[in-house]
């Protein structure tokens, strides 16, 4: 089979399965049938970006499917009508974080071809498996009782006027928004002190 | 879901179906919204290549049509026509996708740009009025940086590498200022929307009242394009063309595409931020005439940035560095925070108002006073201190030659 073939193979079952999950959907919580497939689109693309990160043997690539990860979740903030997340999600993890790591991982040596191998697949298995058995126990004991509705969309469209407020009312979250302030300045000085040079004067005076 | 703009267009053309008449609707305003930018951008161009041959005191593209009018048009067959080479070292499906980003990061843009006033729901022609369309514009244009990082990685050529190295540095840092600046026209609108920012100008625009943190979007948004004098990216002379050097054809005329579209982008941002957008002379009644508008003044704004491109020279990356990190982002913290201090004192004190569109000329007056004398101030201030600087570093550099004259002298 040729390359192009199997490509497109591969197209047509991800089309079967995006619009299958739609239908899936629409037929077993009455979601709207379009909503269903750009649902099921996103969680497609975060969770093979997800699985590509940890699969593939080229570190540049794999920080690419990061990000590709990351932008479905983006997508996936946008159909929950929090698009304030979604441009967050965006600016701070694709156009800053990864691009560190990018950054980072060019400086690296030997990136494309890792043939040693240093992760323990059962031990990890069976640790993530773990994790998310109670992450959903957790999920469950809190939101159990929520029944499936016509609309996956909230009822209250908050606004950034809203997180605005939350974020400096007395009642809201001014606390932990100070304490996460302090804790990021932290650790910004941290790593000034870290990466600072030693000037000469200094080292002569230390002996 | 409400069926309103393309979609009632849509379903009063026979489409029964709301659902089916909104997806249509939306595949129409998404041609429209990126079809706009595409058929500019061959015009750009020309302007560009006409502009640049006039600083130069050349004549310019003149042969193909009246004026040369065809002469976009002519490359772009060319381009399309020419080989599409792929390097055999070459990351294949990267390599391909970062023109696809690169193009893209830069369209998405104008999905939140107001073009003309409209009397329904949004207030104005537009792709979608988004809560939050300046954040938006901040994440989308960070995407580009990307596009160029994995276009240096991908070709797998030392020179594309140190440009896109160098782009981390460049973009990235600029992006500090930028956003800034941004802040302070969300500050006087109280609203991130491009809509709500454009009306809370219909009295006095925002260019009045905040000189310095345009000045600051001006510069910043300069360099986040990778013009002169912050070309550094594809120094021709360094890098032999930098992050693009391994792309032919129409792949490398997207790069080339989306950085000319970029700069007018940023042109017409800045009319929206600063300069009221399509407000003016009869932007109600004639609602055309807001996009005239609009166009007039990114034109200028975009006139202003060729000729700055034309004249300058290219920066050292260390002075780039500098100047980022110890001038404009310092600048543009200290312009937010005394900007809204001002702002909140003359709100408690009564001399500003709390919506800015609501107001009229002379109540916006006072306020546009103050902010005005402040960034005078600013600006002395600051400019006093780059002096002082300057003259002792230059002091310092003289004394060194004497001592090493003196020095040369006595042997």
């Amino acid at each position: 089979m040729s390359e192009s073939m199997r490509n497109f193979l591969i197209f047509l079952l991800i089309l079967a399965v995006v619009i299958g999950g739609g239908v899936l959907l629409n037929s077993l919580f009455s979601v709207p049938f379009f909503l269903g497939v750009t649902f099921v689109a996103f969680g497609l693309i975060t969770l093979g970006g997800a699985v590509a990160v940890v699969t593939t043997r080229n570190l540049f690539r794999a920080t690419i499917w990061l990000m590709v990860s990351l932008f479905g979740i983006a997508g996936l903030f946008v159909l929950l009508e929090a698009p304030f997340l979604a441009a967050v999600q965006v600016l701070v993890y694709i156009g800053a974080i990864a691009i560190l790591f990018t950054f980072a991982v060019m400086l690296t040596r030997s990136l494309t071809q890792l043939k040693d191998r240093y992760n323990r697949p059962y031990a990890t298995l069976a640790a993530s498996v773990l994790l998310f058995a109670f992450l959903t126990w957790v999920i469950w004991q809190v939101w159990g009782n929520w029944t499936p509705s016509g609309d996956i969309m909230l009822a209250t469209i908050s606004d950034t006027t809203d997180l605005g407020v939350a974020l400096v009312d007395k009642e809201g979250l001014v606390l932990p928004f100070e304490l996460a302030s302090l804790l990021l300045t932290a650790a910004m000085i941290g790593a000034i002190v870290i990466a600072r040079d030693v000037d000469e004067d200094e080292k002569e005076k230390r002996g | 879901m409400d069926c309103v703009g393309l979609c009632a267009f849509v379903q009063s053309l026979g489409v029964a179906d709301p659902a089916i008449a909104r997806l249509i609707g939306l595949i129409i305003g998404g041609v429209l919204v990126s079809g706009v930018p595409l058929l500019t951008v061959i015009f750009l161009i020309l302007v560009e290549r006409k502009v640049a041959a006039r600083i130069q005191d050349r004549i310019g593209p003149n042969r193909a049509g009246p004026f040369g009018l065809l002469q976009t048009v002519a490359d772009l067959l060319k381009l399309l026509a020419k080989e599409d080479i792929t390097p055999a070292a070459a990351d294949r499906v990267l390599y391909n996708a970062a023109p696809l980003v690169s193009f893209a990061s830069v369209v998405l843009i104008w999905a939140v740009i107001p073009f003309m006033y409209a009397d329904v729901a949004p207030g104005a022609f537009m792709g979608v009025d988004l809560d939050i369309g300046v954040l938006y514009f901040v994440a989308v244009a960070s995407l580009g940086t990307l596009a160029i990082m994995t276009a240096g990685w991908a070709s797998n050529n030392k020179y594309a590498l140190l440009g896109a190295f160098r782009v981390v540095a460049l973009l990235v840092s600029y992006e500090i200022p930028l956003v800034f600046a941004l802040l302070v026209p969300v500050m006087f609108a109280g609203s991130m929307s491009l809509v709500d920012i454009t009306n809370a100008q219909s009295h006095m625009w925002f260019i009045f009242m905040a000189p310095v943190a345009a000045l600051m979007f001006f510069i910043s948004s300069q360099a986040e394009t990778g013009r002169a004098p912050f070309d550094l990216i594809e120094a021709e002379s360094e890098l032999v063309a930098g992050f693009n050097i391994e792309y032919s054809g129409m792949k490398f005329g997207m790069f080339f595409a989306a950085e000319f579209l970029h700069v007018f982008t940023n042109a017409v941002l800045f009319a929206i931020l600063y300069m009221g957008g399509f407000l003016g002379v009869l932007y109600q009644q004639l609602p055309i005439l807001g996009f005239v508008w609009l166009g007039i003044k990114a034109s200028i704004i975009y006139f202003i940035s060729l000729w700055l491109r034309n004249t300058v020279p290219r920066l050292r990356i260390d002075q780039v560095m500098n100047f980022n990190w110890f001038f404009l982002v310092p600048v543009s913290i200290v312009n937010v925070l005394l900007t809204a201090l001002i702002l909140k004192l003359a709100q408690v004190a009564g001399l500003a108002p709390t919506v800015f569109a609501e107001s009229s000329l002379l109540g916006m007056l006072p306020v546009t006073l103050m902010l005005l004398v402040k960034d005078v101030l600013m600006i002395i201030y600051v400019m006093t201190r780059v002096a002082q600087e300057g003259r002792s570093a230059r002091q310092a550099e003289q004394r060194m030659e004497t001592d090493l004259l003196a020095s040369a002298a006595g042997d």
